[in-house]
């Protein structure tokens, strides 16, 4: 449903390069994740995709059509959901979604069941003015406006940042019953517990796909054990367990941090790392293996990136 | 078509939700009538005189009621001498002495010519000038009187001659000074920040991800500003008509055609600037820095274009607010039709043409 070839876009004449070299297909009826920290790139591919901006090289298509000569056929068909909150702050909900419905040639009334699901959740507030609404509701409709002419493939461009956790959960539930009607999706994250909710993602970091597969996919070629480790003193525990190896990579996860253990050997590791945090003072020390998360396997790509 | 009307319907809730652009819309047009037919105007009412009469005879006396039942000046006192006179000038008391000799009426019989001195504050050469010329035209006035059935003419006094405006009222020169300012403003500003305000929001992205043809959103930004401009076109001339007293003398439906015209070029030049800029305050200040002031400055409404340097009058060429000012002037004041004013149309309706064409070749259909 759209694929791109090599594609690269730079800014600033040629001196900021935003999207290096990318190549991905989805497929029709797939829940696609662009997963990245701020600044990888991802609205600019984004862009490019939704005919906003012409590559520099590389080519693409969406639905069939030629991203750069047939940009008028994909305007047609597409959704587009940019990240900045962009609808009309001084129209009510009604409004806007009339509005867009009417610009993208049909009416509420005969797509309402795409949107249905959603928007009975805001329908109560329909004559409130949407610059008043919470940044929940705000994607919710946004959502809507971008679903209302029943687009091929719907691009949705960091939907859930700035949106309180219960809404975001909420809002991938609804991603989940679009797809089952058919409907393409591309959404880009910063948000890496959001990745596990795809049927595909690609990793992407300084412009440049760092790997593409299946959520699972990725988390099965770690390439190497990880661990866990919590103890009672876990600031001054950040200090003193790189101290255990020098080929060791920890960061903090949440209350634990996170162990690499690849170049350490195969020794027997939770008793050893035990006895020898037991030996620096720490107490409740609890060292276990644990199966990495999407943002164990991306740190673990940006740390194989830079060495 | 009905993407088109729900879009000019939209343009319409933004106009008329937001308090601030409905206050520049409708409030500052209002605000500038006033402000220049009652404040700003160079017409001078109820100035302080004194009279001295030396001749103290008919004639004398009869000059003096009818500046007297002028509404401009304010006899002060009746007998004062030079020396008091000077006195009061100095200490701003008076604007204007009028002295009559000593054998006014005679001089003027037997002689068929007499003097009265008129003496002028000059620190103010604009009210000196104004008042001065409306003691002669009060003094010509008495003369004509005066040699009715008269086969002798008794004084040839330097003729005032003021064509059109002969009380040189004020309201006549601001009107279409007035018009051509405001309709800049609203046509050029806050066109060219309606569309740049979309740009910034993100709306105008999502816009151009549809199949509406991005040519078809700036017209449809457009539409409502080009009627609301009407509306301004009439408020202004209505109260220019009952509040300042100035008819319309020429035709109201070329005054509108042409004002329409004028409004057009505007639009395209508010859609140019909306294409260029990308952030409202830059809208905004090449509005007011590139088209406001020069308005202001070489459309000859504060400033005579024929006084200014040659290289500036060349300039003045270019701002289509000099011809709109020539145009709505000749058909307000002087009665013209249009074949008295084809030229400046012609010359509005090439600048249009050339802003919409640049527009239409810098318009961009994508981001960047």
């Amino acid at each position: 449903m759209v694929t791109t070839t090599n594609i690269t876009k730079t800014y600033q004449k040629g001196t900021v390069k935003a999207v290096d070299n990318v190549s991905f297909s989805v497929e029709k009826g797939e829940l696609f994740g662009l997963i990245g920290p701020d600044g990888a790139g991802k609205s600019s591919i984004f862009r490019m995709l939704t005919t906003l901006l012409l590559p520099d090289s590389g080519s693409a298509t969406v639905a069939g059509h030629d991203i750069v000569t047939d940009y008028q056929r994909i305007r047609s068909k597409v959704g587009y959901m940019p990240g900045r909150f962009s609808l009309y702050p001084d129209l009510s909900i009604e409004e806007n979604l009339h509005f867009f419905a009417t610009v993208f040639n049909t009416t509420v009334k005969e797509n309402y069941h795409l949107i249905e699901d959603i928007y009975v959740q805001i329908a109560p507030f329909g004559k409130r003015r949407a610059g008043k609404l919470s940044g929940g509701m705000k994607q919710k409709l946004a959502l809507c406006c971008a679903l209302i002419h029943k687009p091929t493939v719907l691009f949705l461009d960091e939907p859930t940042t700035g949106v309180d956790p219960v809404s975001r959960r909420e809002f991938w539930e609804m991603l989940k019953r679009l797809r089952q009607q058919g409907i393409t999706i591309l959404v880009s994250t910063p948000y890496m517990d959001e990745a596990s909710l795809c049927d595909r993602i690609a990793l992407i970091q300084n412009g440049s796909i760092l790997s593409i597969d299946s959520p699972q996919g990725i988390a099965d070629a770690y390439p190497s054990s990880l661990y866990a480790v919590q103890a009672n003193d876990l600031p001054r525990l950040i200090h003193v367990l790189p101290t255990y190896h020098p080929h060791m990579h920890s960061y903090l996860f949440g209350e634990y941090i996170h162990l690499d253990t690849r170049g350490m050997g195969g020794h027997d590791l939770p008793e050893e790392l035990t006895r020898f945090l037991a030996a620096e003072g720490f107490g409740d020390i609890e060292v276990k293996p644990i199966a990495p998360t999407i943002e164990d396997c991306f740190i673990n790509m940006l740390i194989r990136h830079d060495t | 078509m009905k993407q088109f009307i729900t879009f000019v319907k939209k343009e319409f809730f933004h106009v008329l939700r937001d308090r601030r652009t409905l206050l520049i819309l409708f409030g500052m047009p209002l605000a500038q009538i006033l402000i220049f037919g009652f404040a700003l105007t160079n017409e001078i009412k109820n100035a302080r005189i004194i009279v001295i009469d030396q001749a103290k005879d008919e004639a004398s006396r009869r000059i003096t009621n009818r500046l007297a039942a002028s509404n401009y000046f304010e006899i002060q006192e009746d007998v004062m001498d030079q020396n008091r006179m000077e006195a009061a000038f100095k200490e701003g008391n008076i604007k204007l002495a009028i002295v009559f000799p000593a054998q006014f009426r005679n001089d003027l019989i037997h002689q068929n010519h007499a003097q009265i001195q008129v003496i002028a504050d000059a620190s103010d050469p604009n009210t000196a000038t104004t008042l001065t010329s409306y003691v002669s035209s009060i003094i010509q006035d008495y003369q004509t009187e005066l040699n009715e059935g008269n086969g002798l003419p008794y004084r040839i006094t330097p003729e005032v001659h003021m064509l059109y405006n002969p009380q040189l009222k004020g309201a006549p020169n601001f009107v279409p000074g007035v018009m051509a300012l405001v309709l800049m403003l609203v046509s050029v500003m806050m066109t060219a920040i309606s569309i740049v305000r979309e740009k910034e929001t993100g709306t105008m992205e999502v816009l151009l991800v549809s199949p509406f043809k991005p040519m078809w959103v700036i017209l449809a930004k457009a539409v409502p500003y080009l009627l609301l401009s009407l509306v301004n076109v009439l408020s202004i001339l209505s109260m220019s008509v009952w509040v300042l007293q100035l008819p319309v003398a020429g035709s109201w439906l070329l005054l509108f055609a042409e004002s329409t015209l004028f409004i057009i070029t505007c639009l395209t030049l508010g859609i140019f600037i909306s294409i260029k800029a990308q952030s409202q305050q830059v809208a905004m200040l090449i509005s007011l820095m590139g088209m406001l002031l020069p308005t202001m400055m070489f459309s000859g409404f504060m400033f005579p274009i024929e006084n200014m340097p040659m290289p500036l009058q060349v300039f003045s060429n270019i701002v289509p607010a000099k011809w709109f000012y020539i145009i709505v002037k000749s058909i307000m004041i002087k009665g013209v039709g249009l074949e008295g004013i084809w030229k400046e149309t012609l010359v509005l309706c090439g600048i249009t043409l050339f802003f919409f064409l640049i527009s239409l070749k810098s318009f961009k259909i994508r981001l960047e």
